[in-house]
């Protein structure tokens, strides 16, 4: 009767994993300027499908995901980075 | 009485409304003489604002290496000509292209830094419009970060080339 002790037991443990603070990696690392010119480093900022993530998964600070939306863009322009596609990664 | 009274009001509150409107004229009269000296200040101030900018274009692949280069003299020529000192020059070389613009899938892509007045962008733009070799033009105003990246670049740049 162990439901009458009052501890309730699961099968399976809940895993209680830390959550980490996410921080804007420009903040952190000083860098001021987004360059458009390096579609490897902006590909840190897309998904599969070449679409911007949104700052709640990466974590930048608004100010610089203007920044990175701004580059991206300009990326796509000329043609360094694909508008649509599928497996990008 | 009361009648004769009114119209008395009335007089004195007219006399006042004239004297408000004529207050009015007055400052409408000396508004524009400040504005149009603020406007020839400003002008000035324009005429004289240097920008730096930064172009990059794609030429079509089906150029040979000198006629690339012969393109890509024509633009500096054409800064040149309007008054804007180039400040920083790349040639990205043939590329691909992550999707096919004008049914080609590479360019040649050079790049172009140059400090001029703000015309100029209408006039290279139309010029690159009118240039089928031309497949896509981006241009933009370098803020004071982006400069402090491209000066940046362009010492590292340097460094490589007498290294190498």
């Amino acid at each position: 009767m162990a439901a009458n002790n009052g501890d309730i037991r699961y099968l399976t443990p809940p895993s209680v994993d830390v959550k980490k603070k996410k921080y804007c990696r420009f903040k952190k690392s000083g860098i001021r300027y987004i360059d458009y010119k390096d579609p490897e480093f902006l590909k840190k900022f897309l998904n599969e499908q070449g679409k911007i993530l949104p700052r709640r998964l990466t974590g930048t600070s608004l100010k610089f995901q203007r920044k990175v939306a701004q580059a991206v863009k300009r990326a796509r322009h000329i043609a360094l980075l694909p508008y649509v596609t599928d497996m990008m990664k | 009485m009361t009648l004769l009274s009114d119209s008395g009001l009335y007089e004195s509150t007219a006399i006042i409304f004239s004297q408000i409107l004529l207050s009015i004229k007055e400052l409408l009269v000396s508004l524009p003489r400040f504005n149009k000296n603020q406007v020839l200040i400003t002008k000035k101030l324009t005429n004289s604002m240097l920008n730096h900018y930064e172009t990059v274009f794609i030429l079509t692949p089906v150029l040979s290496d000198v006629q690339a280069k012969e393109a890509v003299e024509k633009y500096k020529a054409i800064l040149t000509e309007n008054g804007a000192t180039i400040t920083n020059e790349e040639n990205w070389g043939l590329r691909k292209l992550q999707y096919p613009i004008q049914k080609k899938s590479s360019g040649f892509y050079s790049l172009l830094q140059f400090d001029a007045e703000s015309t100029i962008i209408a006039t290279l733009e139309t010029q690159f419009r009118r240039d089928e070799r031309v497949l896509r033009f981006l241009s933009f105003r370098l803020d004071k970060y982006a400069y402090e990246y491209a000066e940046k670049r362009k010492s590292v740049k340097s460094k490589e080339v007498k290294e190498n």
